[in-house]
Order: structure tokens, then sequence, then C-alpha cells
């Protein structure tokens, strides 16, 4: 595949994460049946139209009319490669939905008609996304109003951004260069200039850049100042003794709710906890905390759940928080 | 063979003969008849005008594209462009076309029956129709609307500053009249067949018929519900979409595609039957594999109302719902497969003949196995991620629905207007402009496939340059596509006036709507026919008489 597929570099973007290639050896094993089909059916019509024309009006037909091992055989075959594809493709999208365990995480909300994107470190970008190369990044993402789509066709990734709820994808970038990236859920009037650029930067270059940046504190700050303001910690006490859980080490802990179901304690459970609290009830705790949904904006949310994700952590605990 | 001698005995001029065009005049005779012909032709002269609309604004939409600043309207005007192109094609052309015009005129002809089995609610259905397109052509020229034809929420229902309740209103409307469409054909099939019409005796026509007034009915109330959902909560708020109050933005793309996927089939289902015709008569054949290709219709009829999730796969839907919606999108695929090939293989050992509908037929085929790959790259998980939302689906589903459904449609058209005017129209003409379609499609369709996969997202009003060059062929193929339509609207409309006479059967078809003269009369049968053949039993040559 190698050969032809380099030969024609205006057939497809670049290949510029560790999932691509994958991606496009299947678009080209799809795009082989696609012409040979093709060119069966096409190259048979056409044999068929020459032999078969008519030659003389009161010519009559013959051949038969059905053939039951022809009729299995153009089912069975087709099905087959049907089963090929299926396997081949899901099992692709299974492993390509897996983010590694060491991603490290950005954050990227929509809204019409911009991206505004956070590092953890509390770096803000518009229309930029500067990530480091042959590192796994995880975007989670949400939306301020209507559904967004981000998608970058340089890594083969597009997720939906969706208002209320986080969504994520992972990539890993494999060539430093400059891409696109767009908005592909149409959005309203300026969808068409949703777009921007991600910058896949050395980890030198990105250290850099991210020191430059015009950063005033992390994420995980920002949040703690709003877990003040809002006076989280009336109830939240961190020896467990509060009215409410204790938010140390609970991230990424699966957790009985009162429902019986269990979920891990993930970004999207927290941002459930904090909008509609008595959806994820803990069993244990009275239903009194109230909805801070439309009191704290997507980006605030952020900060909050950065935070909350951060207590327990080993550099939060020696900082002595 | 019977029927020979009569049919030439009919072969007298149309003027001197009662028929269902010339049995009472006025305006009010075509408003208010009953016929099922008639009707026909009120659904043709509808939907032909709808089809001149949506095509000015796909015209309007590729002329803006030769630039990537956009050359001709802002994105506003743009966005409203393609809402209106894509709603009015999908819900007021190619959803009635072949059902309402050559269904109406063919359902109860093929069977042998004088009329539909409920002539008035046929009548209903039009004027329901008529008023559905009424409220969406105001609401376009009144300032129009920005939704997409999908009307995805919460954009529709909470942001959108256009007319988005009176198009919905319309399509709720128009929905209706599918309905009464879809309940008039499966009653008039199970309960008007001639005598001696067994169900394995129908033309493949009918059973494809069949199949799609399965889909009306089972699949029309459901986006008549989403819509009106989406009223209520863009008048009301009532939240169910809206996350803000608890609501599911995503349950009405669940909701929407339940219906709009299996309204793809409504669309392609029809042309598969006309294409079956069409391939028997002009290569004097029995149809290849009779069973196979119709209860392939009908498995794509059941199948269809299964797979709407692969619409969704990058939406956040689970990775399980993933696998399953993609296993059922392959599995949809392979009836269509046995379809292409039984009519490829129909044509072994024929008698074949290239008159305009034939190659409508030829053409259709050839497009529709691409559109019908390329739908493979979606139905892969791993490959639609990348795809989904940009120009590949674009071209994927213009190959089905124009490639496919519109080409089917054309070729059907063709090949019953001499029965349906009495009238022939200039055959070179004809195969002229068929080629001319066939070109200018390919032209404007194949460089989005290449587009969609070097990623540029649809519905863009402005774009990146390096898409341009793709751009400019696409735009250059469609004024080539829009001057193939334009030739044969005016042929079809001088062969009215000036086409010689057709005869009953021009094509020597066979089929119980050639064995009547052309234009029929009124009660289409002068006696109700009695069927003892099997569908196409064209007379044959014996196994070894032809190498």
């Amino acid at each position: 595949m190698g050969a032809v597929w380099t030969a024609f570099p205006e057939l497809h973007p670049p290949a510029a994460s560790s999932i691509a290639q994958g991606v496009d050896k299947l678009y080209f094993f799809l795009t082989l049946i696609t012409l040979f089909f093709t060119a069966l059916i096409f190259g048979t019509i056409f044999y068929f139209m020459i032999r078969y024309r008519r030659r003389k009006e009161d010519e009559l037909a013959g051949g038969p009319h059905e053939h039951l091992p022809l009729e299995l055989t153009w089912t069975i075959i087709p099905t087959l490669i049907c089963v090929v594809i299926f396997i081949w493709a899901s099992f692709l999208y299974v492993r390509n939905s897996r983010p590694p365990k060491a991603s490290m995480d950005i954050f990227v909300i929509g809204k019409q008609w911009m991206w505004h994107i956070e590092h953890p470190e509390g770096v803000r970008e518009i229309n930029e996304l500067h990530v480091p190369v042959n590192t796994p990044v995880r975007i989670i993402m949400t939306s301020q109003d209507v559904i967004h789509d981000f998608y970058i066709p340089a890594f083969r990734v597009k997720k939906d951004a969706l208002p209320g709820r986080y969504t994520s994808l992972w990539f890993e970038a494999t060539e430093v260069g400059t891409y696109h990236f767009y908005c592909a859920q149409y959005c309203g009037t300026d969808h068409s200039k949703m777009i921007g650029w991600v910058y896949v930067m050395n980890p030198t270059d990105y250290a850099a850049w991210l020191a430059g940046g015009s950063k005033t504190e992390s994420m995980a700050d920002a949040g703690e100042k709003l877990f003040t303001r809002y006076a989280c910690a009336t109830c939240h006490l961190s020896d467990g003794s509060g009215r409410g859980p204790s938010l140390v080490g609970l991230f990424g802990k699966p957790e009985k709710l009162l429902t019986g179901e269990s979920r891990v304690v993930d970004e999207s459970l927290l941002r459930q906890a904090i909008s509609v609290p008595n959806s994820v009830r803990l069993s244990n705790f009275p239903p009194i905390m109230p909805s801070y949904q439309g009191q704290i904006n997507e980006e605030q949310l952020l900060q909050l759940i950065s935070y909350i994700k951060s207590l327990g952590s080993e550099e939060r605990k020696t900082s002595g928080k | 063979m019977s029927s020979t001698a009569t049919v030439d005995n009919l072969e007298i001029p149309a003027e001197s003969r009662l028929n269902y065009l010339n049995a009472s005049y006025g305006i009010k005779s075509w408003l208010l008849t009953t016929d099922h012909k008639r009707i026909a032709l009120l659904y043709l002269v509808s939907i032909t005008f709808m089809f001149l609309v949506g095509g000015v604004a796909a015209t309007l939409m590729r002329l803006h594209l030769i630039e990537p600043q956009g050359a001709l309207v802002d994105p506003e005007t743009y966005n409203r462009l393609f809402s209106i192109h894509g709603i009015v094609m999908v819900f007021f052309f190619l959803v009635p076309s072949i059902p309402a015009t050559l269904g109406n005129f063919l359902v109860p002809m093929m069977i042998g029956a004088r009329d539909v089995a409920f002539p008035k609610l046929n009548l209903m259905s039009w004027y329901i129709y008529i008023t559905g397109a009424a409220f969406t052509l105001y609401a376009a020229v009144t300032g129009g609307v920005d939704t997409g034809w999908t009307f995805y929420t919460p954009f529709s229902s909470n942001y959108s500053h256009s007319a988005v309740i009176p198009v919905a209103l319309g399509v709720f409307i128009t929905g209706f009249s599918s309905i009464l469409t879809g309940l008039n054909f499966i009653v008039t099939i199970h309960k008007m067949r001639a005598p001696g019409m067994t169900w394995f005796r129908l033309p493949l026509f009918i059973w494809a018929m069949y199949a799609t007034s399965i889909i009306f009915i089972l699949g029309t109330p459901v986006i008549a519900i989403t819509l009106f959902l989406l009223g209520l909560e863009r008048l009301l708020h009532i939240g169910i979409f809206d996350p803000a109050v608890g609501g599911d933005p995503l349950l009405f793309q669940h909701l929407f595609w339940f219906y709009s996927h299996p309204a793809v089939y409504i669309m392609i289902l029809p042309g598969m039957g006309v294409i079956s015709e069409l391939i028997t008569a002009f290569s004097r054949k029995r149809i290849f594999g009779y069973s196979f290709v119709a209860f392939s219709s009908m498995a794509i009829a059941v199948i269809s109302f299964l797979v709407w999730g692969h619409h969704m796969f990058v939406t956040g839907q689970s990775v399980y719902a993933g696998l399953v919606f993609s296993v059922l999108s392959f599995l949809v695929a392979i009836p269509s497969a046995v379809k292409v090939f039984n009519w490829t293989a129909t044509l072994y050992k024929g008698s074949i003949s290239y008159q305009a509908p034939m190659l409508y037929a030829l053409g259709f085929i050839g497009l529709f196995t691409m559109g019908g790959l390329t739908g493979l790259f979606l139905a892969s998980l791993a490959v639609d991620v990348h795809l989904n939302g940009t120009y590949f689906v674009v071209a994927h589903f213009h190959y089905i629905m124009v490639g496919g459904a519109v080409m089917a449609y054309m070729g059907g058209l063709h090949f019953w207007w001499p029965k349906i005017t009495g009238r022939l129209y200039p055959d070179a003409w004809a195969r002229f402009s068929a080629l001319v379609i066939f070109v200018g499609f390919n032209l404007t369709f194949f460089p989005q496939f290449v587009m969609g996969y070097l990623g540029m997202p649809r519905r863009y009003a402005v774009y990146p340059p390096e898409f341009q060059v793709l751009n400019v062929m696409s735009s250059a193929g469609a004024s080539v596509l829009a001057v193939g339509y334009v030739i044969p609207l005016v042929y079809f409309i001088w062969s009215m006036r000036y086409g010689p006479p057709a005869g009953p059967n021009p094509w020597g078809a066979k089929g119980l709507e050639w064995e009547t003269p052309s234009p029929p009369p009124t009660e289409n049968f002068e006696e109700i026919p009695i069927v003892t053949e099997e569908a196409y039993n064209y007379p044959q040559l014996p196994e070894v008489a032809r190498g």
C-alpha cells in the first residue's frame, strides 16, 4: 500500500497521529474493494451490452432466469467481505476509543463560533491547540450552546462537543507540524469559520511555549479558589466527617450510588454531581446539596473538577493542601 | 400472446378515443378528480416544481463555492440555501417522487385494477402535500430556515433565529400525504389484484411499492412526532431536548434518524422497482432471480429500521451501540448487492436495446453500485470517525439519491411517458440528456469523495483554499448536470403537443399497463384482465438455440 499511497499525497490528508496509518490502511482496502466491484459490475455490463445487443427487431432472448448456486454465491461472498471489514473496523475503533492511562488532559469548550481551549497549567487559547509530539493527549470537551464537533483530519479523530455533558477523544501526534482542526457539526451562521490550527511541537518547545503563555494560575488552583468561594468545604470536609463525602482521593475510584449503580468517579460524574446533585447521590449522605447549574459556567466547572481531581494526588499532599 | 391481436385493434389515434385525459375538461375536473392517473399528474407537476426550487438552491450553492471565501452570498444566506435544498429535495421531491407519480399511475394498472382502494384519500393526499409545500415555501421566501434538513437540537429548538416552525410544520403536514399513499397502496395491492395476479406474478415494481408503503406507514408517524416535539420545545421550552433542564439533545437525533434512515429506503426502493421493470423490458427477458429481488426489498424495509445509530458514531454514543449499529448497517448492504447482481445477470443472453430508459437504468446500476460500496466506508466504525460530517458523506448519499433514485425516476418517466401522455418524445435527445446527466453527475460528486477524505467538512460557506480545485470541478459538474435536467423538461413539454402517437406498447414490453391504450381510458381496462402468466414472460429461445 505504502508506495501507491504516498504517490498521491493530494488524495489524503497528512497522517500525523499514531492511529492515522491504521485508518488509512482500512480506507485503502475499502477503496480496493470498491474499485474491484465497480470494475466487475461495469465490465460485466459493458460486455453484455455489446455481446447481447439487439441485432434484429424480432430477436428473442435466451438464458436462464434463476440459478440458486449463483444467488448463494453472490449473497455469501459479499457477506463474508462485510464480516471481514466489520471486524477490522471495529477492532480499530475499540482500540482508538480507549485513551492510554498516562495521557495528558486538555479541555475544550465549543461555543458559537469559536473553540476555547485550556491546558491544566492554566494556559488558555482560542482556535489554536498546542500539543507535544509523541505524547498521548486526551481532549475533554463540552459545548456552551449547541452541538459542535471537534475534528482533526490529520489525526483521523473526531467527536461531538455536546452541551450539558463531557465527551472525549484522544490522540498521540507523531509528526511535528501544523494541522487544521474544524467544527464538523453544523452549528449556525459562522460554522465554517469555527476552525483553527493544531501545533504539534517538540516537548522542549512545548514546555517553553507553556512557560511563556499568558497563564495566571493552573486550572486546579483556580478551582481551589472557586471551592472556597462557594464554600464547598463546609460540607465536604477532607477527613470525611462532613455532611458531604470527602473529595480527597475520590477521583478515579468506583462509588456505589443510591440507585445501586456503581460508577467510577470521572469528569462526567463530577459534572453531574455539581449540576444535578440528587441524580448521583451516594447512599450514606443526605440529599442536601443544592444544584450549581447556571451559577457556574463551563470553564469554572472544569476548574473545579480539575481541583477535585488534584485532591489526594502526591503533588497536592506535599504542598500541604 | 393472445393479447397481441387486441392491442393491434387499439392502435387508433389517441384524439379520437375517449381516455383519462380527454374524458372531461376544465380546471375543476382536475382539482376534484379521483382518478389515480390524474392525481399522478397533479403530483408530477407539483414535484417537478419542487425539484426546480431545490435545484436552483443547489446551483446557487455550487456557484458560491467556486471561491474559498464564497463567491456569491454571505454565510447566513448560504446556510439557508443548503437547508432549503435539503428539505425540499428530501421531503418534497425524493420521498414522494416515484411513489406519488409513477406509483399512483401504475400500481392499479400493473395489478389490473380500475383505481386505488381509496380514490378520495388519494386526492386528499395531494392536497395535504400541497398544503405542506405551501408552508415550507412560504417560510423559505419570508426569511428562510438555517437548520439544515436535519433540524438538530438544541440549535433548531433554542438558537436558530429563522423560520423553523413554519418549515417543520410544512414537513409535518406533508408526512400525512405519505401515510395516505402508503395505506392506499397496501390495501390496493392486497385486495384489488386482477384474477390470476398472484403475489409471485406481481411486477417487481409492485413489490418495491409494497415495501416502500410499509416504511411510509411505520416510519412517517415518527418524524411527525419528532417535529411536533421540536415545535413544542421551540415554542414552550418544555425541555425535552435541552440539557439545561435535564433534557437530551441527542434524543432528537435518535428520533429523527429512526425515521430518516428508513426514509433513505423510501427514496431508493421505488427506484429499484423501476429498474427491474426497465432492465427486463429492454433485454426482453424475465428478471433473474425474481424471488431474490422481491424479498430483498422486504429485507431492506425491515433492516432499515434498525440502523439509525450509524448516523451517530461520533456523538459519544457507547462503543457497544456503535458495534451493533455497524454490523446491522453492513447487513442492510447485502440485499442491495443481491439486487445489483441479479440485474446484471438479467442482461446475460438478453436481446438488449438502448433507448433512453435503458440508458438511465444502466446508469443507475453503475452509480448505485458506487453509492452502495462507499456506504461500506461509513458503516466501518474507525473510518467513519474520520469521514462523518465531511463531503464524503455528501458524495455518498448523492450517489444513492441522485445517481440512484433520480436516475431511476428519470428512467421510469421516460419509460412510461408514452403510456401517460400517449405521445413519444425524441429518443435521440433523451439519450443525449441521459449521457449529459451521467457525466455531469460524476463530475459533480466524485471530487467530493476526495474532498471528504482530505477532511473538508460539509455545510461550509467558506473553506480553506487547498480545497478549491476540487470544489471548482464539482461546481463545473453541477452546471453540466443542470443542463442535463433542463433538456428533458423541454422535450417532454414539446412531445405533449407535437410528439407522434405512441400506440399502446411502444417498447414491446410485458405487463398489464401495456395491454391497454395509451393514454389509458379512465377505467384503465375495458375488461378486467385475467392473468395467466408470470411477470416478464417474454417469449424466449430454447436454451440450445443461441450460442
